[in-house]
């Protein structure tokens, strides 16, 4: 399946990753591998670890990996720090996004794309420049102009602070992309928008992770590979059709899966 | 937590400014006394007048208590270990710069501020106190052509005594607090600004005032006039050598504001704080006030404190004139073992009178951030409103903040709003920022100056750009 893909090396690999906070541990050996091109779900019960994987692999100070690695690009990254990472290309769509009175989105934007710029070796841009670049950029997530001299998501509804994070992502064109339940409360509308703007910034060259709990994502963007996790492990792994069939039966018929593993 | 120490080291900025002039200085014995005082009257060569104010002020401070209400902790100050006057050895009567001592000139080319004609700012005239003298005062000439008088408070009394006489002490009158009756009787040298009717200051005016000596204290004096339709915006800053001992220093200001006069102030102050475990460092007793004695007449007070051991300061607006306007825009950031107990008074007289107050105090370390201030509102300012917001924030669990504010309304028509807000810089804030690539001290810099925002955009444009600057450099430092 997909063979040609794998003739690259892969963006991300995460092995045999456990991790904990304050002692609980929430991931017990996690393996995934994600290639240039690959769209990936994760799904699974609240409190399955789905958005703790991803936090750890953005680097978030509050979580311990006891063990295991996270390769990216073939790289460990496990010591490294959450903005090295994001300059290196790896980017979390957060599930929540959070808000920072004080600070104007447009200069946050700018700071953090040139944070990316700087590591690529390309120019930083200026204000005059980046004005250009973002409103190119807005198009893709239908944003208005007045969002950018607001402070960071702050007084946004749910789908502005989502299609802000997915603005994020088109100007930091990363190589991989995790993104937390970015079609949670969003409405139908919306949800198109978001979609059809992470299909407009993904690439051959880059993987997304979908951590997502409906499938009305799935039937906007197909992914290659869907896992579902339970207690902190990916219990089962299939194509998009898995997605269909848990829709269908729902979590509970995974429990199954645990019982026969 | 992991972040928690990091924006504890984050905080920690060694002090720029801590080094020490090595000139030959002409200083008096240590301790106060009515010869002491008249020493120094006698060395500035004072009319009889200012004598009596002096001799009549300390006789007041004699019988005055320190006050304690602001609960600030500190060992008790020797009045008799501190010596009054300290002055650089120049030439008696200086026509140009070029008389001036290169060290003095290299002293403040060091703090950024050049004095010689070449590299003067070009946009702002200076006036640079060193110790207990002002040493030069740049763009006099142009200033005279426009009529606006800027000097140091010494020349003034002696070339302006009418001006001095009249209006030193109506604003801030020598018995008003324990350090304002002490600044009367010693004070020694600060600026004067006298800007006539209808004249728009064609420049920013600017005073540095730098403390060199160890042993002595400063005692700057600043009096500014606005009179009718006029406007000036004046800028302050300070800085000190790091010693261990602390050293004293407690200013008064006063701004008179006639009819349809406008008077900005803004401060930078960054005393030496000292050390980590809280040695060394200014104690800064400072007495601001403004009286808006005319009609519409507008004072607006601009403050970023980010040094001294210790800041008692509240900048304050005496709003007479009918629609007269009182501005506080205040940040306040206090790290290690500073204390700061800053505020305003806006006490309303006149009709229809207005003040804002806008308050942002930032503890980090173990600081004690306090704001303190009063909002008055008297039987005949019918219509009179203020707005008030005092927001802090705490870096890390260590500091405090806390806000008193003080409200007292004689006036049933009038509107009181008062608004306060305590928030903490969130592991998830920083973690968002950083997970877009932003550096962690970065973070916490782009966040201190978010919050501070409100008051950054009252301050002149090159001071702005100079605060956010300063709190950066004090957020800034060793990362992991």
């Amino acid at each position: 399946m997909q063979s040609k893909m794998k003739e690259s090396d892969p963006i991300l690999e995460v092995e045999n990753l456990s991790a904990s906070t304050d002692n609980l541990p929430i991931l017990k050996g996690v393996s995934l591998t994600v290639y240039p091109g690959e769209i990936h779900a994760i799904m699974g019960r609240n409190g399955c670890g789905k958005s703790t994987l991803s936090k750890i692999i953005a680097g978030h100070p509050s979580y311990n990996i006891t063990n295991g690695d996270i390769k990216f690009l073939g790289e460990n990254i496990n010591s490294l720090e959450p903005e090295e990472r994001s300059q290196s290309g790896i980017f979390l769509g957060f599930q929540y996004p959070i808000e920072i009175p004080g600070v104007s989105n447009l200069e946050f934007l700018r700071v953090s794309t040139n944070a990316r710029r700087k590591f690529l070796n390309k120019e930083e841009l200026d204000t005059f420049d980046f004005e250009e670049l973002v409103k190119e950029k807005l198009e893709i997530v239908k944003m208005d102009h007045a969002f950018l001299s607001r402070s960071v998501n702050q007084g946004f509804s749910g789908g502005e602070k989502k299609r802000n994070e997915i603005l994020q992502m088109a100007l930091l064109e990363p190589k991989i992309a995790i993104l937390d339940e970015t079609d949670s409360g969003l409405d139908i509308d919306a949800l198109r928008i978001v979609a059809s703007g992470i299909k407009k910034i993904s690439n051959a060259e880059t993987g997304i992770i979908l951590i997502t709990h409906y499938q009305r994502l799935l039937d906007e963007i197909e992914p290659n590979y869907v896992h579902v996790m339970s207690d902190g492990q990916i219990i089962k792994t299939g194509e998009s059709d898995l997605a269909l069939e848990l829709e269908k039966k729902g979590y509970e018929w995974t429990d199954n899966f645990i019982k026969e593993t | 937590m992991v972040n928690e120490n990091l924006v504890k080291d984050v905080v920690k900025e060694p002090y720029k400014y801590g080094f020490v002039t090595d000139i030959e200085t002409e200083k008096i014995d240590k301790g106060l006394n009515e010869d002491i005082i008249k020493l120094i009257s006698q060395k500035k060569e004072e009319p009889k007048f200012l004598l009596d104010f002096r001799l009549k002020a300390f006789k007041k401070w004699q019988k005055m208590k320190e006050p304690d209400w602001a609960g600030l902790g500190y060992k008790k100050i020797d009045y008799q270990d501190i010596i009054y006057y300290s002055a650089p050895k120049q030439k008696e009567k200086i026509s140009s710069l070029d008389e001036v001592d290169p060290k003095l000139l290299e002293t403040f080319d060091k703090l950024g501020i050049p004095l010689t004609e070449q590299k003067k700012l070009t946009n702002v005239a200076v006036d640079a106190v060193f110790d207990s003298v002002s040493i030069a005062t740049t763009f006099r000439e142009e200033l005279a052509e426009h009529g606006v008088i800027f000097c140091s408070i010494s020349e003034a009394v002696k070339d302006h005594a009418d001006l001095i006489e009249k209006y030193l002490g109506t604003v801030v009158p020598a018995s008003d607090n324990y350090f304002a009756a002490l600044n009367s009787a010693v004070f020694s040298d600060g600026s004067f600004v006298y800007i006539p009717k209808g004249v728009t200051c064609p420049m920013d005016l600017s005073s540095y005032f730098r403390i060199n000596s160890g042993d002595s204290g400063q005692f700057e004096r600043t009096l500014i006039i606005a009179e009718e339709s006029s406007s000036v915006s004046y800028l302050e800053g300070c800085t000190a050598p790091m010693f261990d001992t602390n050293t004293l220093h407690a200013a008064v200001v006063e701004l008179i504001a006639l009819d349809d006069a406008s008077i900005k102030y803004s401060t930078v102050q960054n005393w030496y704080a000292g050390d980590e475990e809280g040695i060394g460092g200014i104690f800064n007793f400072v007495t601001k006030r403004g009286k808006c004695l005319g009609k519409r007449s507008k004072i607006s007070w601009s403050q970023v404190e980010t040094g001294s051991a210790i800041t008692w300061k509240y900048p304050s607006c005496l709003l007479l004139g009918e629609e007269s306007v009182g501005e506080f825009y205040s940040v306040a950031l206090t790290n290690n073992l500073q204390q700061a107990d800053t505020g305003t008074k806006m006490i309303h007289i006149g009709p229809k009178t207005k003040s804002t107050i806008v308050s942002k105090g930032i503890s980090a370390g173990n600081s004690k951030n306090s704001y303190r201030g009063l909002v008055k509102i008297g039987t005949k300012a019918t219509g009179s409103r203020n707005y008030s917001q005092c927001d802090s924030m705490l870096i890390g669990d260590q500091a405090s903040a806390n806000t008193f504010p003080y409200i007292k309304s004689q006036q049933p028509n009038s509107e009181i709003e008062h608004e306060a807000s305590t928030c903490r810089i969130s592991e998830d804030q920083l973690f968002y920022l950083q997970s877009r690539g932003i550096e962690f001290e970065e973070a916490v810099s782009m966040m201190v100056s978010g919050f501070c925002r409100d008051v950054f955009n009252q301050l002149p444009m090159e001071f702005a750009a100079e605060a956010d600057k300063l709190l950066a450099l004090k957020l800034e430092g060793s990362v992991g």
